[in-house]
């Protein structure tokens, strides 16, 4: 899974960006975020920083609080406690609907394209907010994902699970997020085409600056492509460290992230 | 076949209205994934806040304005005040809710307008025209041609509003996947708002053409609509507003030939058999494209 990238341009512009997690300014600052399930508490006081231009990959077992973290931060739970500030503004209490407003966008799990709507429709979608966008914009976004292109006037229900991680990240990206959330991208899919959707994210990260927040439970893959890592165990943060790091740690390894 | 021909004009008649309903019940089952049992009490409502306006001086025109727009308002605050609070939860909640509006809104129809029936005048004439000597097409008058031509324009302004605008896209979008369209930054509850106010207006240009055809009205006169308009729905998929209306014109052409050939007495029979025979042939009606969604 990993060769993948170590061999690629993309690889290379990782080294480039610099390891170490002290850099750079946090976009996205999440501070002592904790949710509950009714009685379930699913996360407690966790904190994490999001910078520009580096990708923070969350990690953890099934039952972490990986997906109940992206949730709470795009406010479709509310928080318990803590706050999400984004770019020094505080948006904890902010409604769903305005997050792509502020710069946010949230790939749901489960890849949410919307399967009635054509190709083409799930873009438009992602840009209605921004008014009349230019046709350039969904060309830029179909050059990125030709395999998408082919079928732009297709039902999303027929698309594969690969095609539909790029639609909903294209889709994505029509919002000019700054933050980018990205949850469990690689689940289901074929380690090759794991593989290509990390190293565009990668490469969008480096070219546009964009911070992506990258919940997996693929660690090895993740790891691979983040410049960053946090691990969650029973809603709570057990570590953060350079991404590197993380991965050459056995004994984190086995006990938490499984490889 | 000259009655052959009498009965599938009058069945064509007779389907547009069942469509024009099926309509109004599809916009909000694609909204909110709701069967609005209340639709009849809620169009004779606006027939009778119609008649209210024709009573004071007013021309049918203005009337079927202020129906219209009483409709768009009505659906609009019932969603917001009385939908909204169980949308999301288990279906039977919404459904008890709908039945309680249902006979909730006939009451206060019949406390404010009284029980009787009374005449309705069309906007056209209703009679028939005469092809030649002796043989006159009941069926098919300038008033019977209003109708029609007034649900063809609404489907297809529908159809225009769906899949041309960004209005409809963001519609779409809300019926088909609320929770990513809230994350892409769609204001959900108000399309669902938007939903229920179109479907209620749709509604009333029901009843106005209902009423036309009949030219009576009554607090319970759309009562057995409900069920002709709710079989067309069903016919077409429930989702798809050509659907609606090729489902209320095959029964309202079915449900004529009955009428003609059979006895009148068959009729709401008719319609549940042919409800209960596509369901068994096509569980998704004739016009489902709801092909299984696996994300």
């Amino acid at each position: 899974m990993t060769e993948a990238h170590g061999s690629s341009a993309v690889g290379l512009s990782k080294a480039a960006s610099g390891g170490g997690t002290a850099t750079g300014t946090a976009l996205l600052d999440v501070q002592g975020l904790s949710a509950s399930y009714g009685p379930v508490r699913a996360l407690d006081g966790v904190s994490l920083r999001a910078e520009a231009g580096r990708i923070t990959a969350v990690l953890g077992a099934n039952g972490a609080g990986k997906t109940t973290l992206l949730r709470t931060i795009s406010g479709l739970v509310r928080p318990t406690a803590g706050r999400v500030v984004l770019d020094g503004q505080d948006i904890t209490r902010a409604p769903v609907e305005a997050m792509v407003h502020k710069g946010m966008a949230h790939v749901p799990e489960g890849r949410g394209v919307i399967a009635e709507l054509t190709v083409d429709e799930n873009l438009r979608v992602g840009s209605l907010f921004r008014g009349k966008v230019g046709r350039e914009e969904f060309d830029r976004v179909y050059d990125l994902f030709p395999r998408i292109a082919e079928r732009r006037d297709n039902p999303a229900h027929t698309l594969s699970g690969g095609e539909r991680q790029m639609l909903v990240i294209g889709r994505a990206l029509l919002a000019r997020p700054r933050v980018l959330l990205l949850d469990e991208p690689s689940l289901g899919l074929a380690p090759k085409i794991v593989a290509q959707i990390f190293g565009l994210v990668r490469q969008l990260v480096d070219s546009e600056g964009l911070s992506v927040l990258l919940v997996e439970q693929n660690a090895r893959s993740a790891l691979s492509v983040a410049d960053t890592g946090v691990v969650l165990n029973l809603g709570r943060v057990v570590v953060t460290d350079d991404a590197r790091t993380l991965a050459a740690d056995e004994d984190l390894r086995h006990a938490y992230l499984g490889f | 076949m000259e009655q052959f021909i009498s009965l599938t004009l009058g069945g064509v008649v007779n389907g547009s209205v069942y469509a024009a309903f099926a309509l109004a019940l599809v916009l909000i089952w694609r909204s909110t994934r709701i069967v609005n049992f209340a639709q009849g009490s809620m169009a004779a409502a606006t027939t009778f806040i119609a008649v209210a306006v024709i009573d004071a001086g007013g021309s049918y025109w203005l009337a079927l304005v202020v129906a219209l727009l009483s409709g768009l308002v009505m659906g609009a605050l019932i969603e917001r005040v009385v939908i909204r609070p169980v949308e999301g939860g288990p279906e039977l909640n919404a459904v008890i809710v709908t039945l309680g509006l249902f006979v909730a809104i006939q009451g206060i129809v019949a406390l404010v307008a009284g029980v009787d029936e009374r005449a309705f005048v069309p906007p056209f004439s209703t009679v028939g025209y005469e092809v030649r000597e002796g043989f006159t097409l009941l069926s098919l008058s300038r008033n019977s041609i209003w109708t029609v031509g007034a649900v063809l324009v609404t489907m297809l302004a529908l159809i225009a509003l769906f899949r041309f605008t960004r209005l409809g896209l963001a519609m779409r979008a809300s019926a088909f996947g609320q929770e990513v369209a809230r994350l892409l930054g769609v204001r959900v509850g108000r399309m669902l708002t938007l939903g229920w106010a179109l479907a209620a207006a749709v509604g009333a240009l029901a009843g106005m053409l209902i009423a036309g055809d009949v030219s009576f009205i009554g607090p319970t006169f759309m009562d057995t609509l409900i069920v002709f308009g709710f079989v067309a729905a069903v016919l077409g998929g429930l989702d798809s507003p050509i659907g609606a209306v090729v489902g209320g014109l095959l029964l309202g052409l079915a449900l004529n030939y009955v009428r003609g050939y059979l006895d009148d007495s068959l009729l709401g029979m008719a319609a549940l058999v042919i409800l209960v025979v596509v369901l068994l042939v096509r569980p998704g009606g004739l016009f489902s494209t709801t092909a299984a969604r696996r994300a």
